[in-house]
């Protein structure tokens, strides 16, 4: 950026809707991701209400009928992906990040960046845009698989599934520019003395998942490409009966859609990373060992995807090979859980909010890693399948990559995002509010998918198997938890808004923490540090004995430490 | 295990649920000891006042132990249950015991129909019967299957039988399955197949041999027939060679 602008003071737009400033790019992401999380988080509402009790009247939207049923788990799951996991997990901490913890002023690409928002901001708008047209918005699954999604006489939604799919592209878009300038950025404008091994694992990791996101959605692009033109063209890519082909679609969105999980599993594995090392006061137990597991996990990813496709109609020769990978890939990601446990030992461990939340991403993942394998086994899943069971397994690593892993960095950084600290009572009680009624959720539906509940169905009156009184019970307990985790938000939505001005001040390094983004104050000013940093170190020199603090900072010189 | 809270009907379905019973107790066993590890740690390694951290990189072999001695037993439980879940995949999907009969599945926006092959054993012949949302089949046989999709993709499933396969528009998919046990038995739709998913219901009902062919005499061609006659008007352009049997009972 140019010292003119810099000089001048801006206005209300330039400086907050048409910046190119890093930190405040992070907090458009921050912001819309969070709107569309409670827009989600009310689908979800309303559908548990649905299945809880079935044909009633849900408060606050009337009643759910098949048609709206469908729209509602197709665009809770669009959007809790796309338009809350990746612009949070990736967006917001990338772009608030990356400058700060590799100690530059700003993105390598500030306009790429800005623009970056704005397609973003205008998929969003074209998504929501779909409630308001004729037909109502795509109902066909988050996975769209043609020839429903291809055709409106069989979809009933002709505009609205056009509409997904243009937002779903425009996203893409705007993550490819992202995923350019992150890395970009992550490469070239590292403070000297940054070694590779001396990026903290969240860069590597938000950079790895840019690299494998990267990588995975030109097929999908091209996919989606051919699905607009099948839906508004009349051509026949995915309609066999003119020589086109369903499956294809299927290939061509998994092997987008299973990177996509370790997409935004990187980036939180890594914010859980960077706390557990400032909680415990302990170095990453095999830092390397770390970044191996990921470059494998990055790899393995895209070998994967058909244990999508199971029962789906592939050679069943396929599966055996698919089993195989998709095991193998726990290998990795078992040994990057066991590394983060062993950090724990001989630590000395202080559970703030922060750490809470960091400890309970562990905790729940492993339930959701474990359970992965039922369904990895090419043997079981044919039987639990797109069963609740698939759903509790999908929520049990979903909800702690994009909920648990997502308040355990708002918590940790927000004294860095806006210079005052969050209200640590408060914090604990959403904490327990929100992982309580979340095993509270999820829990029964393993059992109703056991019990063989298919999912998205939004009534289970034409099922007699499935409407036995118990799973109904089941489903009704499941419902009631969700109302409780909702109504706990509330708790966390009012602490962030109030401690913004009411907070206390926090300070340039309120946690005692390495990384260079605490070597500046809090928040950052405009191009982020007074004096340029330069690195000595590692990140994680906690736990240093015979000093009078137990860590050092990556920016503080050799001799200033008398070594 | 899972017989508790679906039957068990079909004769890979107990092969399905052993599978399962192997994961959950190796993956159980795991599970707790890691999470065991973890909260222990927390525990013993609490913030205590004058108790000073341990510099540890996890380069130290003596500890790295720890890390690598079970996970090297973890890749041999993995490997078990590959070699399990590999097993059972090729007994049910990709060999097929020889056929006592063939059936046809069909799916469609939201029903499914399926064609018997009737007395003669053979499908597309005249004394086919046909059925939606009804398939009568006998125990202890096994069948063979021909799942077809008039539309989009949905998926032929019946939780008592383990049995699970997504039909495909433009494709014949075959499979089999041997029901072992009387009843009747609820078939679902498990693909988001449009505003009628949840409508997609179908009932299976294994039945005994002599049950079967009092069936089958109900619905051949000279049955239905007289009970057309009986009916009077008889519908117009009705249903052609074959029947509509049992349909809209």
């Amino acid at each position: 950026m140019s010292t003119e602008v810099q000089h001048a003071e801006p206005g209300f737009f330039r400086k907050y809707l048409w910046s190119t400033d890093h930190k405040i790019i992070a907090m458009q992401y921050l912001f819309t991701g969070m709107a569309m999380a409670l827009i989600g988080g009310y689908f979800a509402y309303v559908f548990r209400m649905q299945l809880g009790f079935p044909n009633q009247h849900v408060p606050g939207y009337g009643i759910v009928t098949p048609g709206k049923y469908n729209a509602l788990v197709t665009m809770h799951g669009s959007i809790m992906i796309f338009w809350v996991a990746m612009p949070v997990l990736i967006a917001a901490f990338g772009n608030f990040l990356i400058p700060l913890m590799v100690g530059c002023d700003d993105m390598a690409f500030p306009r790429i960046n800005r623009l970056s928002y704005q397609i973003f901001l205008l998929s969003a708008l074209v998504l929501l845009s779909s409630f308001l047209v004729k037909g109502g918005p795509f109902g066909g699954a988050w996975t769209a698989y043609p020839p429903l999604s291809a055709s409106g006489a069989y979809n009933l939604t002709p505009i609205g599934a056009t509409l997904w799919l243009l937002a779903v592209a425009l996203e893409f878009v705007a993550f490819l520019l992202g995923g350019i300038n992150f890395t970009v950025t992550a490469m070239n404008s590292r403070a000297p003395g940054m070694k590779m091994y001396d990026i903290p694992i969240l860069i590597w990791m938000i950079i790895l998942a840019n690299i494998v996101f990267m990588a995975s959605a030109g097929p999908l692009i091209a996919g989606a490409v051919m699905l607009l033109f099948d839906q508004t063209m009349s051509t026949g890519f995915y309609d066999p009966t003119r020589g086109g082909d369903p499956l294809l679609w299927q290939h061509l969105f998994w092997f987008f859609g299973h990177p996509e999980v370790y997409v935004v599993l990187l980036p939180a594995m890594g914010i859980v990373a960077e706390i557990i090392a400032v909680f415990a006061r302990k170095k990453i137990f095999g830092y390397k060992t770390v970044l191996y597991t990921t470059w494998a996990v990055g790899f393995l990813s895209f070998v994967v995807w058909a244990h999508h496709q199971f029962v789906a109609g592939i050679d069943p020769r396929m599966a055996n090979i698919f089993s195989i990978t998709t095991l193998m890939i726990s290998i990795p990601v078992t040994e990057m859980v066991f590394l983060y446990i062993a950090t724990l030992y001989g630590g000395s461990i202080h559970l703030d909010t922060p750490m809470l939340w960091a400890l309970a991403f562990i905790a729940e993942f492993m339930i959701g890693g474990v359970t992965g394998i039922f369904l990895g086994s090419s043997g079981t899943d044919i039987y639990l399948h797109d069963t609740y069971f698939l759903i509790a397994h999908f929520h049990y690593t979903f909800v702690p990559i994009a909920i648990i892993a997502v308040f355990a960095g708002l918590t940790f950084w927000y004294p860095k995002m806006f210079g005052r600290m969050l209200n640590e009572t408060l914090g604990k009680i959403h904490f327990w509010g929100t992982v309580i009624p979340f095993n509270v959720i999820f829990i029964p539906l393993f059992i109703t998918g056991i019990a063989g509940d298919q999912r998205r169905i939004y009534n289970y009156a034409q099922f007699a198997e499935q409407s036995r009184p118990w799973l109904q019970h089941l489903r009704t307990t499941s419902t009631i938890a969700l109302l409780f985790m909702l109504a706990f938000q509330l708790v966390f939505l009012f602490n962030f808004f109030w401690s913004l001005r009411h907070g206390k001040t926090a300070g340039a390094n309120p946690w005692r923490s390495t990384t260079l983004e605490w070597a500046t104050l809090s928040p950052p000013p405009h191009g982020n540090f007074a004096e340029m940093p330069t690195v000595y170190r590692g990140p994680y020199e906690y736990g240093l004995a015979g000093r009078a603090d137990d860590f050092l900072p990556q920016n503080v010189p050799d001799r200033a430490v008398g070594d | 295990m899972l017989e508790r809270y679906v039957t068990a009907a079909s004769t890979y379905a107990h092969s399905i649920d052993h599978l399962f019973i192997l994961i959950a107790v190796l993956g159980g066993f795991w599970l707790i000891a890691a999470e065991g590890m973890m909260f222990g740690l927390i525990f013993k390694f609490r913030a205590k006042d004058g108790r000073p951290t341990r510099y540890i990189t996890g380069e130290e072999p003596h500890l790295k132990r720890w890390i690598s001695i079970p996970h090297y037993l973890i890749i041999v439980c993995d490997i078990v249950i590959v070699a399990a879940a590999v097993t059972v995949w090729y007994d049910i999907k990709q060999v097929m015991p020889p056929a006592d009969a063939t059936v046809r599945v069909i799916g469609q926006q939201w029903a499914w129909s399926f064609q018997e092959p009737g007395p003669d054993g053979v499908l597309d012949t005249a004394d086919d019967i046909r059925t939606v949302g009804e398939m009568h089949v006998v125990v202890n046989t096994t069948y063979h299957f021909e799942l077809l999709s008039r539309d989009v993709v949905h998926s032929f499933a019946v939780p008592a039988f383990r049995l699970k396969q997504d039909a495909l528009p433009g494709r014949t998919i075959t499979g089999w399955f041997r029901p072992n046990r009387v009843g009747t038995y609820d078939i679902q739709c498990t693909q988001m197949c449009g505003i009628g998913h949840a409508l997609m219901a179908g009932r299976i009902i294994v039945e005994t041999q002599q049950d079967h062919a009092a069936w089958l005499l109900r619905n051949s061609n000279q049955a239905v027939a007289e009970r057309a006659e009986q009916q009077a008007p008889p519908a117009s352009g009705a249903d052609g060679p074959t029947t509509m049997a049992e349909v809209r009972r």
